[in-house]
């Protein structure tokens, strides 16, 4: 009896070495990069990371899968480097020697994607599977452009300053206007006493005509 | 025997010292004023240190041999661009004109002197100010976390990056497509792009509130838009000088190679960024300069000024080089990750086995146990000083290695809008010059009635301008701005130069200016001074102008385009430019330097023509 059941093993154990090779058809290479990911905070690989992974695959396929309970034993592993990265293939519930197809598990691997990475604490680039491509996330398009926002502001803040700048150049005129015809008395008298010091001196040189003789 | 060429009446045409005297203590003179030293001096650093200070002399001083630039380029600053300074500001101290006024007073067969000057300022005005929208465009988007040019847009059905952005990279697809969307041709137009047009009316809003009522306004502006750009540098000379990598690129810099010194062009650049650094004979600063009072120390203000100048342009040079010695650094750590990834994976080697130290080694070691497999790898060669080589001059350091760098550093947002809110200082400033040496002549020249306002004039020149720099908003524009930027930009102020030098000093007299300026300022203009009037910075001038001219005959006009269906793809292809286009440069480059000679002999025929008339009117009223 002891016998019949440590035949099986090995017999069931070198089915699983044969179903699972590197490059096979139906399985996928997996590459882990611990140290660029955590840095100093790595963990080290070892069997019962192994475990953990296989067990996560097993609960991807479950759930993905329809109606077929996956066991840790379905998820078959082979070709461990020390780089960590191994070769997988997944046998069926029922039959140990027949494989699930790539698609299956492809699609299985792709929506639980975000939930093997975080029990890892890895993502997309450091925990590969190599021919299965990541999806990109849909990128967030705000409703309007900020650039539009903040030219908005600054063309509001410029118009603002020109348009304060008119309006003190017409209050200053209107103010110089009135001046004048309040004071046009006084300016009688300061008319006279330039004419005088003028006499006395050679004259100021009047700039206003000189223009129109240079050009 | 001095050389002095005739010129009769001068006296009448000019102010003596005693009416000048009287001037100041009456005050009598209706032209606006600086309201304090600060402003003016502020004024002309602003006006001078401008983006060719960040963006044109760090690749001029890391392409001539490092440290070695600096010998031809301070010899060049001392011997050229002080002197012509202070000829400037001199003359326009003295005269108390810009403008056209001020040659014709000098002598009136040199009215074409002011109007060349009044062309090139208006040339380069047209496209100064789309360079200071871009820098606008720019600054808006950096509003935002993560920038816009740090990642590439998905294409149409989401599976990947679009096309053009994956081949090239981020920056470069921000700068090229979602800013320019250029055209692979000039003949191309491609429209207008509407996002350019909102951020180049913008500018030229910003400009006009800042010129509204001339140098009142213009020298409140400068407080802020000439002290700015010191205060960001300083932030990112402090910031720069924290990251890793800074010294390779400020080492790279400076360091010496002094056989470039026997290499001519070296000189001929350095001579070339002097003159055109000072932003000399655009007729903004003999402007800005008549403006002073008479006894103004000049002489003192040039020596200032250009050693703000030179300083500004060393400061700036180091602290470019520390981001790009950064940016280098990064490339090149990533690039050499990236070849030790590939190992690893290829070879199932464990994390951490393979280290830049011995990266080297194991190469070798696995070239000569598995050759075929690292030649199949096809391994990028890592090379720090190919990265630092990188520096690019003009928009391309601005708008691609720079901004790229930025997305490196942490909190971009914040450095990416105070690095376009100095770019756009710098710019505006130097545009305040501009547009100076654009109204003061238009107004000499009676094209707007005189009864209009001073914030009328300023608007209409705005609009007109801002309507005829739409040629630079098109898709094609970068490629019309580098035209203008060549060919506007060079010869005709070398030209103008060469001859305002001669004019002043030939026609108007060396004697009578060095009189003018004891008078100014107290003492006579020493032996220096003497030497490089006459006879250096003129002669320092001719050569350059001649040397420009032979290149640019001689070359090949090429440009280069942006081409995404070109084989090269993304470097930049270089192009022949149509025929039609000769005939654009012909006249960029030719009008204002033809005019000089061609109004002085106008203007000789003329007045020949009537003294005859006078002539024969005069013996017939005596017969």
């Amino acid at each position: 009896m002891l016998e019949k059941i440590f035949l099986l093993l090995c017999f069931s154990s070198a089915l699983a070495n044969q179903l699972c090779k590197p490059d096979a058809s139906d399985g996928y290479k997996v590459r882990i990069s611990l140290k660029t990911a955590l840095g100093d905070d790595a963990y080290v690989w070892n069997e019962n990371e192994m475990f953990f992974f296989r067990s996560t695959l097993a609960f991807a396929m479950r759930t993905h899968v329809s109606g077929q309970r996956f066991e840790v034993s379905n998820i078959v592993v082979c070709n461990e480097t020390p780089r960590v990265s191994f070769w997988f293939v997944v046998t069926q519930p029922q039959n140990l020697s027949q494989l699930i197809d790539k698609e299956h598990v492809e699609e299985a691997i792709r929506k639980s994607r975000s939930r093997i990475n975080s029990a890892f604490l890895l993502t997309d680039n450091t925990l590969e599977f190599i021919g299965i491509q990541p999806t990109l996330a849909a990128p967030v398009e705000p409703v309007t452009p900020p650039w539009l926002i903040v030219f908005g502001v600054v063309m509001g803040a410029i118009a603002a300053g020109i348009i304060v700048y008119m309006v003190s150049t017409v209050v200053r005129k209107k103010r110089k206007k009135n001046e004048k015809t309040n004071g046009d008395d006084t300016d009688d008298e300061t008319r006279v006493k330039t004419i005088e010091s003028g006499r006395a001196a050679d004259g100021v040189y009047n700039l206003s005509f000189a223009d129109d003789e240079r050009l | 025997m001095k050389l002095q060429l005739p010129n009769p009446d001068l006296e009448d045409r000019i102010l003596s010292y005693e009416q000048l005297d009287r001037l100041e203590e009456e005050e009598a003179e209706s032209r606006p004023k600086w309201d304090n030293k600060a402003q003016y001096m502020l004024t002309c650093v602003g006006f001078c240190v401008g983006l060719g200070n960040v963006w044109r002399f760090p690749y001029l001083c890391q392409s001539h041999g490092g440290g070695a630039f600096m010998i031809p380029f301070l010899i060049l600053l001392v011997l050229e661009g002080i002197p012509l300074l202070h000829l400037e500001f001199a003359i326009g101290q003295r005269i108390r004109r810009g403008g056209l006024v001020l040659w014709s007073t000098i002598h009136p067969y040199l009215t074409g002197i002011g109007v060349a000057s009044m062309c090139v300022s208006l040339t380069i005005s047209l496209y100064y100010n789309t360079i200071l929208a871009w820098i606008m465009w720019y600054f808006f988007n950096s509003f935002q976390e993560p920038l816009p040019w740090s990642h590439c847009p998905m294409n149409a059905n989401l599976t990947g990056y679009t096309s053009e952005c994956a081949r090239s990279s981020t920056v470069d697809y921000f700068w090229y497509r979602e800013t320019l969307n250029t055209t692979p041709r000039i003949e191309e137009d491609g429209g207008l792009q509407w996002w350019i047009l909102l951020c180049h009316i913008c500018a030229w809003s910003v400009l006009y509130l800042c010129i509204i009522r001339g140098i009142e306004t213009t020298g409140k502006a400068v407080y802020v838009t000439s002290t700015l750009p010191y205060v960001v540098l300083t932030i990112f000379l402090i910031r720069g000088l924290t990251l890793k990598g800074s010294l390779n690129g400020v080492k790279f810099l400076f360091t010496p190679q002094i056989s470039e010194l026997a290499n001519p062009k070296t000189w001929l650049d350095a001579g070339a960024q002097v003159f055109y650094s000072f932003s000399l004979a655009f007729g903004g600063l003999i402007s800005f300069s008549s403006y002073n009072s008479v006894h103004n120390n000049c002489e003192q203000d040039a020596v200032i000024i250009s050693i703000i100048n030179g300083f500004t342009s060393v400061f700036s040079a180091t602290v470019i080089y520390t981001i790009i010695g950064f940016r280098a650094t990064e490339k090149f750590d990533n690039c050499l990750s990236g070849n030790i990834l590939t190992l690893i994976n290829t070879f199932d080697l464990a994390e951490g086995n393979v280290t830049e130290s011995n990266y080297k080694d194991t190469v070798i070691h696995f070239n000569q146990t598995h050759p075929e497999v690292i030649q199949g790898l096809d391994l990028e060669n890592c090379d720090l000083n190919t990265f630092l080589s990188e520096g690019v001059e003009g928009t391309g350091l601005a708008f691609i290695v720079f901004t790229e760098a930025i997305t490196k550093m942490p909190i971009s947002p914040l450095w990416s809008v105070l690095f376009f809110i100095m770019l756009f200082c710098l710019g505006l400033s130097s545009m305040f010059g501009n547009i100076e040496g654009v109204i003061v002549p238009l107004q000499d020249l009676k094209i707007f009635p005189k009864s209009w306002p001073k914030e009328a004039v300023t608007g209409v020149t705005c609009i007109l301008c801002c309507l005829v720099g739409l040629l630079f908003v098109q898709g094609s524009g970068n490629y019309w701005l580098s035209l203008f930027d060549t060919y506007g930009g060079s010869i005709p102020l070398l030209v103008v130069a060469f001859c305002e030098m001669f004019s002043v000093v030939y026609i108007y007299g060396i004697d009578r200016f060095n009189d003018d300026i004891k008078f100014m300022i107290g003492h006579k203009p020493n032996f220096f001074w003497q030497a490089s009037w006459r006879v250096i910075s003129p002669f320092i001038m001719l050569f350059i102008l001649v040397f420009y001219f032979i290149t640019e005959i001689s070359e090949q006009l090429l440009y280069k385009v942006w081409d995404p269906e070109s084989e090269n793809f993304p470097t930049l292809e270089d192009k022949q430019y149509p025929a039609w286009v000769y005939v654009v440069i012909v006249v960029l480059a030719g009008v204002p330097s033809l005019a000089i000679p061609v109004i002085a002999l106008g203007k000789c025929l003329w007045s020949r023509k009537s003294e005859k008339v006078r002539l024969n009117i005069g013996a017939q009223l005596h017969n």
